[in-house]
């Protein structure tokens, strides 16, 4: 807004300071064709007029240096615009002096006057705007180099209207050194030009003829004003003559130099354009196929953008991709081509055991046209083959294919084989994105079944007047098959269960989930602990695949006749501390873990104990989480050391033992992080 | 990590276990068993005399076997198991379903009895 309000503040001054010019310079001439004293200091109009250019300066500056959207087209236009609006109205004022006639009014200094000085502030306007253009197109690609002799020759020139406004005493060789300096410095940034190689086809035509028609106005308005100016100073040489104005002077100069200049380059441009355009094209491409990896879009659209690009880059006639997803399976893309046609090639080059270009283990890519001469049938006389690597592993190949024979170049070979390097990079990225998601959802799962192994767990222990349990369970990162409960069969009877389910993960918690069931419909029959096990493991059998199978401990504890009645399937050992003897011991019998004998044989490998207990007496359940954690040094926690913390703990409550055995795991494993599930039930009886 | 190597005696496939065994490495024994199985070896003898340790995963390996040999008639001893690992094997009844030996010559008499 504000650059709008100065720009046509600037406009307005503009048309003032030429209106100011207008009669000054009149006055200043009509005095001196009179012989009179002028009125006004013979210096104004010269003044005056510098005053007109640096408005139209700094005008054209905002309008044309600060507009963002123009291109170099536009650009052009804008300078033609300009060009044409001036010539339009110089020639109109021809048009009115020629129907006039030679009348006394066309042969009056002030009209003439006036007529002349029209034609000035439209050429100086038609200069400015080219002088705005050309600052663009020059600095389109900057260095600093460049900046500063640009920087120069603005201030130069601005400096150079200083000189010229004050009427200097001229002196002749700083006029002449100071014209030269200029036309040279214009010759010099004339020369850059990098511009013309952005145009494309068509636009280099339209800036042709623009430029041509912008070089006809320049050349006719030159001419309208040295004509009226020699006119004028016949009479009188009061008047402003731009003749001897460096500024004005300059700029023709180097307007009309760079006009000339670019309408040459664009000329001989025209030829190679085709060329560029490629190139960029190229680039285009390439960045197409480095994007499409994006999350909607599937390896499929990879190959497709691969096969398009490469088809384009290289102006093929027919192309295909052939994909082995895996040894047996291809899978063919193709394009201006039947797969019939493609098949016939690929075997032709089978059968002729022509190696190298289809064949997936060639790791060059070979420009093998000689070998289709012999294909009869196929109108196709070159080939192109290019493997197309994922990870070290090839997954493809691109074949294009031309009707000319020999007509594959190298630049060609470089390109598409750069788009196969690409193509195979963005498969590899998308395939990693996959993974990841893979993982993602995985790790969800796993959440999952965590929470669900969670649930599987008791949140209340049957307590009893006889006895108290606490109990204490943690799993590792992922999920883990610990399991333990409890369940009251009647008013003296309580059945106690510790398991291990092997192998970790959903299928743990599934495994936790069964025998949960088996548990909880069993014990409620009141059997004993070795039928317990017999009738699981016969239900396991079928839920349990291969290499899968659960450790168990089963008690039933009868508070009526104070004993113990257990069976241990493969689990650990149970930890019984007697508070008679003040020691602990391991009860070390027989039994084989559930699902490892998948056959009626399984009541021979289990066995059922008894045993009384006494008030005082702790029962330590716990799994392997516990016995084979590990410290720094790679030694397990072992059997000794629990049986040493149970020992020095009879006085506790079993929550205490509980909390005192967890804290002793954590100092001698260094972490509370460890590495595997863990966990403890601890009965103390009363 | 487990490192497997495997050398033929009279007759007999000796697979040798140097390392640890856990869930992952467990496929590897898989392997090399079901490898021996394969080339028709109808007596496999495991060296567990480098076994450091052997996961629940690792354990699974071998009792998934025990039916599979009754039935082809093919004999599996294990031997030189070192306390810890052999408690491993106690603890979860699997020396009760497997022939496990002290040494190689009493494997070799295990394996060779009728």
């Amino acid at each position: 807004m504000r650059s709008k309000a100065i720009s046509r503040l600037l406009f307005s001054v503009g048309v003032i300071t030429w209106l100011a010019l207008l009669f000054t310079d009149i006055s200043t001439l009509l005095s001196s064709v009179n012989q009179l004293k002028p009125d006004i200091p013979v210096w104004l109009p010269g003044v005056i007029l510098n005053l007109f250019i640096v408005s139209l300066f700094y005008y054209y500056r905002i309008k044309i240096g600060r507009d963002e959207v123009l291109n170099f087209v536009d650009l052009l236009w804008r300078v033609f615009a300009t060009g044409l609006i001036a010539t339009v109205i110089s020639l109109g004022l021809r048009l009115v002096e020629y129907l006039l006639g030679d009348t006394s009014l066309t042969r009056n200094i002030v009209f003439r006057d006036l007529i002349y000085l029209i034609n000035v502030g439209l050429m100086i306007g038609f200069l400015m705007m080219a002088f705005a253009a050309w600052k663009r197109l020059i600095l389109y690609q900057k260095s600093k180099w460049l900046l500063r002799l640009w920087a120069f020759f603005e201030i130069g020139l601005l400096i150079s209207l200083v000189y010229n406004s004050f009427k200097v005493p001229i002196v002749e060789w700083l006029y002449g050194t100071m014209l030269g300096i200029f036309v040279i410095v214009g010759l010099v940034l004339s020369g850059n030009m990098k511009w013309v190689a952005f145009l494309n086809f068509r636009q280099k035509w339209t800036s042709l003829l623009l430029l041509l028609l912008t070089v006809f106005y320049l050349l006719y308005i030159l001419y309208t004003n040295s004509s009226y100016s020699e006119d004028i100073s016949n009479a009188s040489p009061y008047f402003t003559d731009y003749r001897y104005h460096i500024f004005i002077l300059s700029l023709i100069v180097f307007v009309t130099v760079y006009s000339i200049f670019s309408f040459l380059v664009i000329l001989f441009n025209l030829p190679t354009t085709s060329v560029f355009e490629q190139k960029l094209e190229e680039v285009v491409n390439f960045q197409r196929i480095s994007q499409s990896i994006q999350t909607e879009q599937s390896e499929e659209s990879v190959y497709n953008i691969l096969l398009e690009t490469s088809v384009s880059s290289v102006f093929a006639d027919a192309a295909w991709l052939e994909i082995n997803s895996n040894a047996h399976e291809h899978k063919l893309f193709t394009y201006k081509i039947t797969e019939k046609e493609s098949y016939d090639i690929i075997n032709h080059l089978k059968a002729h055991n022509v190696k190298g270009v289809l064949d997936q283990g060639s790791e060059k890519t070979k420009n093998l046209s000689k070998h289709l001469a012999s294909l009869k049938g196929s109108r196709f006389r070159s080939i192109l083959a290019f493997p197309i690597y994922v990870k070290g592993q090839n997954i493809g190949t691109l074949a294009l294919l031309k009707e000319l024979p020999e007509s594959f170049n190298k630049e060609m070979t470089k390109i598409v084989s750069t788009f196969s390097n690409q193509a195979g990079i963005s498969i590899e990225n998308f395939r990693l994105m996959e993974e990841a998601l893979q993982n993602e959802r995985y790790k969800e799962e796993l959440k999952i079944a965590k929470m669900v192994q969670k649930s599987l767990l008791p949140t209340i222990l049957e307590q009893d007047n006889d006895f108290e349990i606490a109990a204490f369970s943690e799993s590792a990162d992922e999920v883990g098959g610990d399991y333990y409960d409890t369940l009251r069969v009647d008013k003296h009877l309580i059945s106690i269960i510790i398991a291990d389910v092997s192998g970790k993960g959903t299928t743990a918690a599934f495994h936790m989930s069964q025998m949960k069931g088996i548990f909880h419909s069993l014990a409620q029959r009141d059997i004993e602990p070795k039928e317990f096990m017999v009738q699981a493991n016969q239900a396991l059998i079928y839920c349990l695949e291969r290499g899968s199978f659960i450790s168990a401990t089963y008690f039933i504890i009868n508070t009526q006749t104070k004993t113990i009645q257990y069976a241990r399937a493969g689990h650990c050992p149970v930890l019984y501390y007697c508070a008679e003897k003040k020691s602990s011991q391991y009860f070390k019998d027989k039994g084989v873990a559930l699902g490892m004998v998948r056959n009626k044989s399984y009541s021979s490998f289990i066995q059922s104990n008894v045993f009384q207990y006494k008030a005082g007496d702790i029962m330590v359940l716990y799994t392997d989480g516990i016995t084979e954690a590990k410290d720094g040094k790679g030694d397990e926690f072992g059997y000794e050391r629990l049986v040493e913390i149970i020992n020095h703990s009879n006085g506790m409550s079993p929550l205490e033992i509980q909390n005192h055995l967890i804290n002793k795991l954590y100092e001698f494993s260094g972490t509370t992080n460890i590495n595997d599930d863990y966990t403890t039930m601890i009965v103390k009886f009363k | 990590m487990i490192h497997i190597k495997r050398l033929q005696e009279e007759g007999a496939d000796i697979i040798a276990l140097i390392g640890e065994i856990d869930a992952s490495s467990s496929i590897e024994l898989d392997l090399s068993i079901a490898k021996s199985v394969g080339e028709g070896f109808k007596k496999i003898l495991v060296d567990c005399s480098a076994l450091d340790y052997i996961s629940s995963a690792g354990l699974g390996v071998f009792m998934s076997y025990i039916e599979e040999f009754k039935d082809r008639n093919i004999r599996m001893v294990l031997f030189g198991m070192s306390d810890k690992v052999a408690n491993t094997f106690n603890i979860l009844g699997l020396n009760e379903l497997l022939q496990i030996g002290k040494d190689k010559v009493q494997a070799k008499q295990l394996i060779n009895e009728v």
